[in-house]
């Protein structure tokens, strides 16, 4: 079609070309879009909105327990909120969205621009444009009609601007052609490439922070232990109590070795003078000392693990999460034979550490169980009932509710033992069955009820929670991260700019121009043009 | 680790001079606002009057600073350690740095009109951490026994003063702009009118902004990624979406979707200052909302 006849407002008869052109055009205005700055920036915004819900709804990945009594509390809003997936935001199907969206309009945006940038690298500074008066820092400066200083001017120009780090090319005079002007003879510099080396260095690591974040993710492992002083345990899938793989995660990752808790350590603060009891029984320290064995070898080794001072072993940091109290308990039936016998871990209810702790006796007749409270220094509260008054073991004490019927543990399921289900039972000794709930001091025996034999407090440790994680991602994100920071502070701090010189008649024009911020552009030029017009005795200096 | 020595009638004495140093800066934020008022004045003698006023107003809220950096300073020795261990001390800590921040730049930069709003800032936010933040001093719990707590939460700290300074200017450059304060007749916003044409013009003062922006959003690139590190070492992960950690990231977004902004055409201007306000109100909710209600492992304000 002739070219006069190309105006859309022409009725074209030959339509049926246009959707073939239509798909083509349709598609790159799209990705044109895509990898737009409003684009970026939109969904930049977006991607910040949509973060939010996640800290206002307990998530699964960060607070399970949350969940379950949100749950609980909301049984017919939660279930909704469920199906868009407000417990799991950041893993979310719309979360998800986003940020694959973003990322591909950075990477859209970004692998152009390396390219460009890597030509514009390898090119001479922009020959000098004819009006320098429009550039945003400009000056015209007039020297004295001695020749000498105007024959030295662009060879003096062109070392002050090299000196500063400038890329600088010198321009002949030339003579009037066509349109163009005649000059002459100029200097045009540019600095500050590291600018847009430093943006794309920072957008390209975040990439870099992506991919490491979904591979290491994806390779990790995080375990969970609970050891009372004396055990140990061996780091395969059965030795631990809970165990959470990614997903390209395999069995022989774990490198066999043992870890053995010799002793837990607890500090409390101590203020003689008394004056501070606001801190009376807060923990300064925790330290967990443990011996380590390699199965490969057998060599053994001792180390200790503190909060914020977790133990590196073989593709796993073992740190310290939790700790408690672990009484030792032996129960006897009315013969004298030990139907029981163990040191459980109770889990800490306040900053006191009064513990829960359950026991399951099932070697027996007709099973029974026992919800257990331990309170490490017991007082008792105007109602009467038992608390825990300092979080150190000096007046120890157990009380014990007993409960007899099914344990609910011979269906083969899996139960928690940290939980008792008195669904199907029947209380025996505290609480409304008429039998009162026993105590028990450290050293002591008493009786259980119904004839069922005795239960002794014969001793007291503590526990350890540990946490064995491995994610062989973590180093490169920080790697990609610390890039990305250095990245960042280059392209934000670095001028990027243009700078010219041009002989005139009566002396020399000087002219820059700011690629992105600049806070000292005019005064580039003012220093220059001091420079310049310096008496070569005072340019020494 | 017993050797760790509170001393609660050090935090109490630091507690009054923190409290001396907010009458100080009340008497800073009269002067100024009386200034500003008087460089509204329609009279040019009153208006060249003013002057001396400003200069004494600074003054006073150097000293304010000083005695403020005293109270803090005192806190510091009364716990032993960093003083920005809860919310009380790290709101008494923030407050100094943005004031310093801002008295060192005014030797920079002529930013002394936003005198007013960094005393009257600096007394809400210390009025608030003397009446509802203040606790004992407190031992430190073994999660933040770290050299992390020195570096991250320093540069969180002085994140938000470069933030909060920046906020200023926006906010000034969106009363500037703003349609109904230049053409509104009402007598009040005729004076705001005659109160902003003392500022600098918009173009400064956006200038000023992003220049205040992108220092603390390299600070904040670091105090997120120093609070990742830190969070693997203490946490066993260094990301795990936790309330505060959420909150960073949101804050991290909107700052990045800030300096896109100001490079794209449309979104520079108003919209990119509203941005900046957005973000800081986000620093101030992450600060206070989201310490105080928000379920999380950053438990620290030492409240019930």
């Amino acid at each position: 079609m002739p070219s006069s006849q190309s105006s859309k407002y022409v009725p074209n008869n030959e339509e049926v070309n246009l959707p073939a052109i239509g798909i083509k055009g349709w598609l790159r205005w799209t990705w044109r879009q895509l990898t737009s700055m409003r684009t970026a920036l939109i969904l930049l915004l977006l991607l910040a909105a949509a973060a939010i819900p996640g800290s206002v709804f307990p998530q699964r990945s960060a607070d399970p327990n949350g969940v379950t009594s949100y749950f609980d509390a909301n049984p017919v809003l939660a279930p909704i909120l469920d199906k868009i997936q407000l417990f799991d935001v950041y893993t979310s199907a719309w979360f998800s969205a986003i940020y694959i969206l973003l990322f591909t309009s950075l990477i859209g945006c970004v692998l152009p621009r390396t390219a460009a940038h890597w030509r514009a690298l390898r090119l001479p500074p922009v020959p000098t444009p004819t009006n320098l008066k429009r550039m945003s820092a400009y000056r015209a400066v007039e020297l004295p009609a001695k020749k000498k200083q105007h024959d030295a001017l662009l060879a003096k120009a062109f070392a002050i601007l090299k000196k500063q780090g400038y890329r600088v090319v010198l321009e002949n005079p030339t003579p009037e052609s066509g349109r163009v002007k005649a000059s002459l003879g100029s200097v045009s510099a540019e600095r500050g490439y590291l600018r847009e080396t430093g943006n794309l260095i920072f957008h390209l690591s975040l990439i870099g922070v992506l991919i490491a974040v979904g591979i290491g993710g994806g390779l990790s492992y995080s375990g969970q232990r609970v050891l009372v002083e004396g055990e140990s345990f061996v780091n395969n899938l059965a030795g631990y109590d809970s165990f959470s793989p990614g997903t390209f995660f395999n069995e022989n990752q774990l490198v066999p070795f043992s870890v053995k808790l010799n002793k837990f350590e607890v500090d409390f603060y101590r203020d003689p003078s008394l004056k501070n009891q606001a801190n009376a029984g807060t923990p300064t320290d925790f330290r967990a000392y443990v011996t380590t064995t390699l199965g490969s070898t057998g060599k053994q080794s001792q180390g200790r693990i503190r909060v914020n001072e977790p133990l590196a072993m073989p593709n796993a940091n073992l740190y310290l999460t939790g700790n408690g109290y672990a009484p030792s308990i032996t129960i006897r039936d009315a013969k004298g034979q030990i139907v029981y016998a163990g040191t459980t871990a109770f889990l800490p209810q306040d900053k006191n550490y009064t513990s829960l702790g359950v026991i399951k006796v099932t070697d027996v007749p007709k099973q029974y169980g026992i919800i257990s409270f331990f309170y490490p220094t017991v007082g008792t509260l105007s109602s009467g009932a038992l608390t825990s008054l300092y979080p150190d073991a000096a007046l120890p004490l157990l009380s014990m509710n007993v409960y007899q019927g099914d344990l609910g543990i011979n269906g083969g399921q899996p139960k928690n033992v940290f939980a008792l289900d008195i669904k199907n039972m029947k209380q025996i000794a505290g609480g409304k069955s008429g039998v009162k709930g026993l105590r028990l001091q450290l050293g002591e025996t008493v009786a259980l009820p119904k004839g069922l034999g005795t239960v002794t407090f014969d001793g007291l440790k503590r526990f350890a929670s540990l946490d064995v994680d491995y994610n062989p991602g973590g180093v490169w994100v920080l790697i990609f991260a610390l890039l990305a920071l250095a990245g960042v502070t280059t392209s934000l701090l670095v001028p990027r700019r243009r700078v010219w010189v041009r002989k005139t008649e009566t002396g020399f024009e000087l002219a820059a121009l700011a690629r992105g911020d600049d806070p000292i552009l005019e005064k580039v030029i003012t220093e220059l043009a001091a420079d310049l017009t310096a008496k070569p005795k005072k340019e020494k200096r | 680790m017993n050797s760790i020595s509170l001393n609660a009638d050090l935090a109490a004495v630091a507690r009054l001079v923190v409290e001396a140093a907010m009458l100080i800066y009340t008497f800073a934020f009269l002067t100024f606002v009386y200034h500003l008022s008087r460089l509204a004045n329609k009279k040019k003698s009153i208006r060249a009057a003013a002057t001396k006023l400003e200069r004494v107003g600074i003054i006073l809220l150097a000293i304010a600073a000083v005695v403020h950096g005293v109270g803090v300073v005192l806190r510091g020795i009364a716990a032993s350690r960093v003083p920005w261990a809860n919310m009380y001390e790290f709101s008494i800590t923030g407050s100094f740095v943005v004031v310093t921040i801002f008295l060192f730049a005014l030797i920079i930069k002529d930013i002394r009109l936003l005198a007013a709003f960094v005393a009257g800032f600096n007394l809400l936010i210390l009025g608030t951490a003397d009446t509802i933040f203040w606790i004992p001093v407190k031992s430190l719990m073994p999660a933040l026994q770290s050299y992390w707590l020195v570096i991250h939460v320093m540069v969180a700290v002085l994140a938000t003063a470069f933030f909060n300074i920046a906020a200023a200017l926006s906010i000034a450059y969106i009363f500037k702009t703003a349609k109904w304060v230049q053409v509104s007749k009402l007598k009040l916003v005729d004076l705001i009118r005659r109160i902003l044409a003392v500022f600098p013009n918009e173009e400064k003062l956006e200038r000023l902004s992003y220049r205040f922006n992108i220092i603390g959003f390299i600070l904040w690139t670091f105090t997120l990624i120093a609070g990742a590190i830190w969070a693997e070492r203490a946490w066993h992960r260094y990301w795990g979406w936790d309330t505060k950690e959420v909150w960073t990231f949101i804050i991290w977004t909107i700052y990045a979707g800030y300096l896109h902004a100001n490079a794209t055409r449309g979104w520079n201007g108003k919209r990119s200052a509203w941005l900046a306000v957005i973000g800081f109100v986000a620093i101030l909710f992450n600060f206070t909302v989201v310490n105080l209600f928000f379920k999380g492992l950053h438990v620290y304000s030492g409240l019930k």
